[in-house]
């Protein structure tokens, strides 16, 4: 009659043997890859790391890169446009959407399809629209304006804009859903005492729902800000970092010294200057969303 | 009489006007809006239909006065990326043998350990796990260089199982949520009862646990294809030239600046490119839409 109860450790050993990759990943590629690379970014690595203390002198040359400087400056550019925009248009739609119209479906799906494209797909669709002589500019000026002009992808001043019009095209249906959602999530009696107490659909929007949809804008913010500071296949398609260095950014910084410079030290460098970026938005997100009460689920 | 007079008329709130201003204007709106993002889309494939006299003389927006395959036929089998000639062909055999091995590699690996999160937690599992969910906010590019290394030294940086691993790597974060989050929700039941039965870790999971989340492994896959196909940071990182994926392989023979600048067969390419996830997208409908809200990180 001896039951047999499951041995412990045995019990232990097989579900540990199953999570190997997952401790390899989170262990040697997520904690070591990072700190190797803090640490490397200190070091006089060209060609190939090696670790040859420098101090901050990296940093300090990155700094002095006027190639980083526009990187950094097109980021903040870019991703503070791109925020305000994808907030301001993804609720928007998803408020106009939410007004129980017909084909609602068709409505989401021509909104969203930008999204299941590749940020090469999408660079490459604009930078078509936008060429000036068979894009836009060329189709206005056929209709009798012939001093129209807009050329965002040649004028070194706007060509981020340009950029941004494509990533705004590619990604606002994602904001757009989650907002949804986040509207979907609100309890129906909510509206009928707005509506009992006279309060315009406009006024309830402001003062009632969109406070109420704090966590919602809250996960829609760290997404978008870590899809802004990794933009890279989409600046690399559609502009390729020009006209002159007028769009690069960070992660094609990054990319063009680790392995088409072969400047390693300045890479790390500059990866690590990225990390540092998400990490100001990240811990504080964290730190609010798991830190203060207890975890549910 | 009166009484029955009162049953027969209207019931219910008073129904609005089809063409109230309301309607006109949100409709309006709508339509509107839907246009502005279909129009890349038709410009693309309007584009991809003309011969090149065509396009220099109208503009994008006109549909073809004679339709051509040709472009289609270029870009496939022709087109240059500066290096060769071969077209998009082997961009998407490549971009298959990527995508297939690192869907199921990413899904056997996530859902095992979604799997042992949920069910068999075991001491320090939820410091792993909480590593993994801030990778999935730390920049690749950090990342990228220690991953060579590593490639490197086991001797497959370079080959396609270089990059099937990456990929596992990578898609390791939010696969393992997604996993984990679905195997909590399934009643606590069914595993103990499986338990008592002397079902073990492996027993179970492939006898109740895979069988009974078919739903959460289509998301997956949705999820994991679309990304793997779109990718192009770690095709052209961790791939050499005869390994490239499609999308590393549309930019070269779009963005070469060798030879005349042929829209029609570079809008083709474009389209080949991205039938891919978009079949996937609009057959998937509601599936994908849970997929990116999974995505979406909410502990």
């Amino acid at each position: 009659m001896s039951h047999k109860r499951p041995n412990q450790l045995f019990r232990n050993k097989s579900a540990k043997i199953a999570a190997i990759p997952m401790i390899v990943t989170a262990l040697f590629v997520f904690v070591g890859g990072t700190a190797w690379t803090i640490v490397y970014s200190f070091t006089k690595s060209g060609l190939l790391p090696r670790l040859k203390w420098v101090g901050l002198q990296q940093y300090e040359r990155l700094w002095d890169t006027k190639k980083w400087l526009v990187s950094i400056e097109n980021l903040f550019i870019y991703g503070l446009c791109m925020l305000i925009l994808m907030f301001v248009i993804g609720f928007i739609l998803a408020a106009l959407i939410d007004q129980k119209v017909r084909f609602e479906s068709v409505f989401r799906t021509v909104i969203l399809y930008p999204y299941a494209l590749s940020f090469v797909v999408t660079g490459l669709i604009w930078q078509w629209i936008l060429n000036p002589s068979f894009g836009v500019q060329g189709i206005v000026r056929d209709l009798g304006w012939a001093s129209f002009t807009f050329d965002p992808l040649y004028n070194p001043d706007i060509a981020i804009f340009g950029v941004l019009i494509a990533g705004l095209w590619q990604g606002s249906g994602l904001v757009m859903v989650l907002m949804l959602a986040g509207l979907r999530g609100i309890d129906e009696d909510v509206w009928k005492a707005t509506r009992v107490d006279g309060i315009p659909t406009w006024k309830t929007y402001v003062v009632v729902i969109i406070p109420m949809m704090r966590p919602v804008f809250i996960t829609t913010l760290v997404i978008v800000t870590t899809g802004i500071v990794k933009v890279f296949d989409l600046i690399v398609a559609q502009t390729g970092g020009g006209p002159g260095i007028a769009t690069e950014v960070p992660a094609k910084y990054v990319y063009d010294l680790m392995f088409q410079a072969q400047n390693l030290g300045q890479g790390f460098a500059a990866s690590t200057m990225m990390l540092l970026t998400v990490m100001l938005v990240v811990i504080p997100w964290a730190m609010l969303e798991f830190g203060g009460s207890k975890r549910h689920g | 009489m009166a009484e029955q007079e009162i049953m027969i008329g209207p019931r219910g709130p008073k129904p609005r006007k089809t063409f109230s201003r309301r309607n006109i204007f949100l409709y309006g709106t709508l339509a509107f809006i839907a246009v502005y993002y279909a129009i890349p889309l038709y410009v693309m494939t309007v584009t991809s239909l003309k011969g090149m006299p065509e396009i220099r003389l109208g503009n994008i927006f006109s549909p073809p006065l004679e339709v051509t395959f040709a472009p289609w036929v270029k870009a496939w089998s022709q087109a240059c990326t500066g290096l060769t000639c071969e077209g998009l062909s082997r961009g998407f055999w490549n971009s298959v043998q990527i995508t297939v091995p690192s869907v199921i590699a990413s899904i056997i690996v996530a859902s095992i350990n979604g799997y042992a999160l949920a069910n068999w937690r075991f001491k320090g599992a939820n410091v792993f796990f909480t590593i993994l969910i801030f990778g999935a906010f730390i920049p690749y590019q950090v990342m990228l260089y220690p991953l060579v290394i590593m490639l490197r030294e086991i001797g497959i940086y370079g080959s396609l199982g270089g990059l099937v691993i990456v990929h596992t790597i990578f898609g390791m974060p939010i696969l393992t949520l997604l996993f984990r989050n679905y195997f909590t929700s399934l009643p606590e039941e069914l595993f103990k009862a499986a338990r008592v039965d002397g079902a073990g870790f492996w027993g179970i999971y492939f006898r109740i646990m895979v069988p009974m989340s078919l739903p959460i492994f289509t998301v997956a896959v949705i999820l994991q294809v679309t990304g793997i196909w779109n990718d192009f940071l770690f095709g052209i990182v961790y791939t050499g030239p005869e390994n490239y994926p499609m999308t590393v392989q549309l930019n070269n023979i779009v963005n070469s600046t060798q030879g005349v600048q042929e829209y029609n067969v570079n809008m083709a390419a474009t389209i080949i490119t991205g039938l891919v996830p978009l079949t996937i997208y609009f057959i998937s409908g509601k599936l994908f839409v849970r997929g990116i809200a999974a995505g979406a990180v909410k502990g």
